[in-house]
């Protein structure tokens, strides 16, 4: 994929849950990779399998009864087969992670200088007070005012935009090399948004760490991600650079995410394209293809062939899982991106539906 | 602090043809808002808004309950909905965007002002007359989990309004009601015996479009009706949306915080900051040229879905909204406002025309230098 060494490799990664219901395919089998200082946006919809993956990374299912295989590499060390005391020292360490809701993520009963103390001393053999003066450095360095004061106040006493900025202060208490952050703006209002999306950039050029960002907004993996995977019931149906991703996407799933919302920078008069039905349930996912049920482009064999995630034809670091040939592929993302309609675009496309016997021969 | 002083008696039943009451008994609200000036303007409005006011108390004390303060959740709105079109309100948590709904659809009492519905003051209308009112107004909300009953099927649940108000007796009748109005949302009629659970979100927000329209309500009011729905199922509601109200010639307020969401469903938006309209015009207007800087600032922190503009950074607002139990002096944004001067926090600015099809309360509105420094135009 790239010369530089991965910090974080994940591969072939699997989480299933045993519940009364069966088996839920959390993670089905995915790939990616990570390198120091740059950002991976992981872009999904709920039940995609997004959050699960990257607690994976942190060991935070295996107390939830999961059954987890594939490898985690981070600098080389396996993270699955790893033990939970070793795994203890690179969580919150070297590995740290911010959660959607800031409120939920800090104990009210506490300060939050001592949830970050506590957070330091873990890892570290400092004095109280080098660990005090540390939190104050670091609220500073989130951009809280008034640090040396605010140490001293308990969560409900800050905003919501400075209870995540706490949060990032926290995860970055210990250097992380990794930052994986799930969500981190969804609860927060767009003026704040912004800010917490800038903090972060700016945290990454002076402490040059990497960062996993999980979210559903396109906007925000396009404002900050160097590469993105586009994850769906389970999968990675497709990753590439950032601008590949918006400027030459490959998938369905991609073209129905990036047609299906009202954008600023689009014409206001330009019919929102839905994607049909919902996504599927992991207990039982579709055969095949998994986004087949809710594809315009669907032939019968995709219900029964597993698309393998391919290098897209012609490119270096893009990568994609889907059935259709790259060509045809290509013949309906033109007329898409100029605001074609799936129908439209089949049929300026040239495409034709799958006969019975052709769909045998595959 | 409940119902205003000097306010005129209901009139009446909401269909009947009582005359409108004038602004000559305008009460006598705190709020600084003008009675010459109505926010949009022209036209033949469905609903009128007047002065808006609602004071949330603040209390202390646990068997005496004090009051200590005011929550000034919404604190002189004027606003205008026509026949037919979407106005659309915008803003941050606590702006006070949904308890403005709540009051023009009744759900609140307001605390000063007058809310007009098709000619009528309804803002005090009791018993009979209200339920009345509310045949003619139907309202969708954020979550379709909690909005929907668990223990009722979901033709019991759309066909609840027509119990409620005696309608459509027969049970026949009834089910047949029930099962054109799921054809209507894009729902199969056959699920009319099922429970909510074993829809999806999108479904089930369909299953509250299908109620909200059960007794062929005049205004429609949609409070973050996506903001809770995957974003790929996000589009089907939008375009249903759409299309019932050209279908049905609706009329609709759009509540959201999105703002591509609301300029892409609006014809006219309202901008919201601490319980006030900081600037409102048509949607193309608006997004053109803001010239209030909170809609410049709330433009610019939207991410843009394109990685080639990445880096373009603009100008960001500092700080948090402020509380509204203690919302600053004369303009309410004087204190995260990049362009504010000394004026700003000594004299409330009127919401005016500002010559670009736009009203907004500002002194100091945005230039063009502005729109480059935000980010909202090329530097060219």
């Amino acid at each position: 994929m790239s010369a530089a060494e991965p910090l974080l490799r994940v591969e072939d990664l699997r989480v299933e849950f045993h519940t009364e219901d069966g088996v839920v395919h959390a993670v089905d089998g995915i790939t990616y990779q990570v390198l120091p200082g740059k950002t991976l946006g992981i872009v999904g919809e709920s039940g995609s399998g997004k959050t699960v993956a990257s607690m994976t990374v942190l060991g935070l299912t295996r107390h939830q009864g999961a059954e987890v295989s594939g490898r985690i590499l981070f600098e080389g060390r396996d993270l699955v087969t790893m033990g939970e005391e070793q795994l203890r020292g690179i969580r919150g360490n070297e590995i740290a992670m911010i959660f959607q809701d800031p409120l939920s993520s800090l104990h009210p009963l506490y300060k939050v200088g001592k949830q970050l103390t506590e957070a330091i001393r873990v890892h570290r053999d400092v004095s109280k007070a080098q660990a005090r003066a540390r939190a104050i450095e670091l609220l500073g360095l989130v951009g809280i005012p008034d640090p040396a004061d605010r140490v001293d106040q308990y969560p409900h006493e800050f905003s919501g935009g400075m209870r995540q900025r706490a949060m990032i202060a926290m995860a970055l208490a210990n250097d992380p090399k990794l930052l994986i952050a799930d969500e981190p703006t969804t609860a927060l209002d767009v003026t704040v948004q912004a800010q917490i999306l800038e903090l972060m950039e700016r945290l990454q050029r002076e402490l040059g760490m990497a960062i996993v960002i999980i979210t559903h907004d396109l906007g925000v993996v396009a404002e900050m991600a160097d590469d993105i995977a586009v994850m769906y019931a389970g999968r990675i149906v497709e990753t590439a650079p950032a601008s590949e991703v918006f400027a030459a996407p490959e998938h369905p799933y991609t073209w129905g995410l990036l047609r299906s919302i009202p954008r600023l920078e689009r014409d206001r008069e330009e019919p929102l394209v839905p994607i049909p039905g919902s996504p599927p349930s992991l207990l039982a996912p579709p055969t095949g293809c998994h986004f087949h049920p809710r594809c315009a482009y669907a032939q019968p064999s995709h219900s029964r062939v597993d698309p393998a995630l391919e290098l897209v034809p012609g490119a270096s670091n893009h990568f994609v899982a889907c059935l259709l040939e790259p060509q045809l592929r290509r013949g309906l993302w033109s007329p898409l991106s100029a605001g074609a309609t799936p129908d439209e675009a089949k049929q300026e496309a040239g495409f034709a539906d799958e006969t019975a016997e052709s769909s045998a021969v595959r | 602090m409940s119902a205003s002083p000097g306010q005129p008696p209901p009139g009446g039943h909401p269909s009947g043809a009582t005359p409108p009451q004038g602004l000559v008994g305008a009460p006598a609200v705190a709020a600084p808002w003008q009675p010459g000036v109505t926010v949009a303007g022209g036209g033949d409005p469905l609903v009128r808004a007047e002065g808006l006011v609602k004071h949330f108390p603040i209390t202390s004390g646990i068997l005496i309950q004090r009051k200590v303060g005011a929550l000034r959740a919404v604190d002189g709105v004027d606003l205008e909905v026509r026949r037919g079109e979407t106005l659309g309100i915008v803003g941050e948590t606590g702006c006070g965007k949904s308890t403005t709904a709540r009051l023009i659809t009744r759900l609140l009492d307001v605390t000063a002002g007058r809310v007009i519905f098709d000619g009528e003051d309804i803002t005090a209308v009791k018993g009979r007359h209200l339920k009345a009112l509310r045949r003619e107004i139907g309202m969708i909300f954020q979550d379709p989990y909690s909005s929907l009953n668990p223990r009722k099927t979901v033709g019991s649940i759309i066909a609840e309004p027509f119990a409620i108000h005696g309608l459509l007796k027969g049970e026949g009748e009834r089910k047949r009601a029930v099962q054109e109005l799921l054809e209507t949302v894009g729902l199969n009629p056959e699920h009319y015996n099922r429970y909510p659970h074993e829809f999806s979100g999108g479904q089930r927000q369909r299953i509250g479009v299908a109620r909200a329209l059960a007794l062929k309500p005049r205004l429609l009011v949609a409070d973050e009706p996506v903001s809770a729905l995957d974003v790929s199922i996000q589009a089907q509601v939008l375009n249903l949306l759409r299309e019932l109200q050209r279908e049905f010639g609706l009329t609709l307020i759009f509540i959201a915080h999105d703002l591509s969401v609301v300029r892409h469903m609006c014809d006219r938006v309202a901008v919201m900051y601490l319980g006030r309209i900081v600037e409102t015009g048509p949607s193309d207007a608006v997004y053109a040229f803001p010239r209030h800087p909170y809609t410049g600032a709330l433009l610019s922190s939207v991410p843009i879905a394109d990685p080639s503009r990445h880096g373009e950074r603009r100008r960001l607002l500092s700080g948090d909204v402020p509380s509204p139990a203690n919302p600053p002096s004369a303009c309410r944004f004087h204190t995260r406002c990049p362009k504010a001067q000394q004026l700003c926090s000594e004299q409330d600015p009127p919401i005016e025309d500002k010559g670009t099809g736009t009203l907004a309360a500002c002194h100091l509105p945005l230039d063009e230098r502005d729109l480059v420094e935000l980010g909202l135009r090329d530097g060219a």
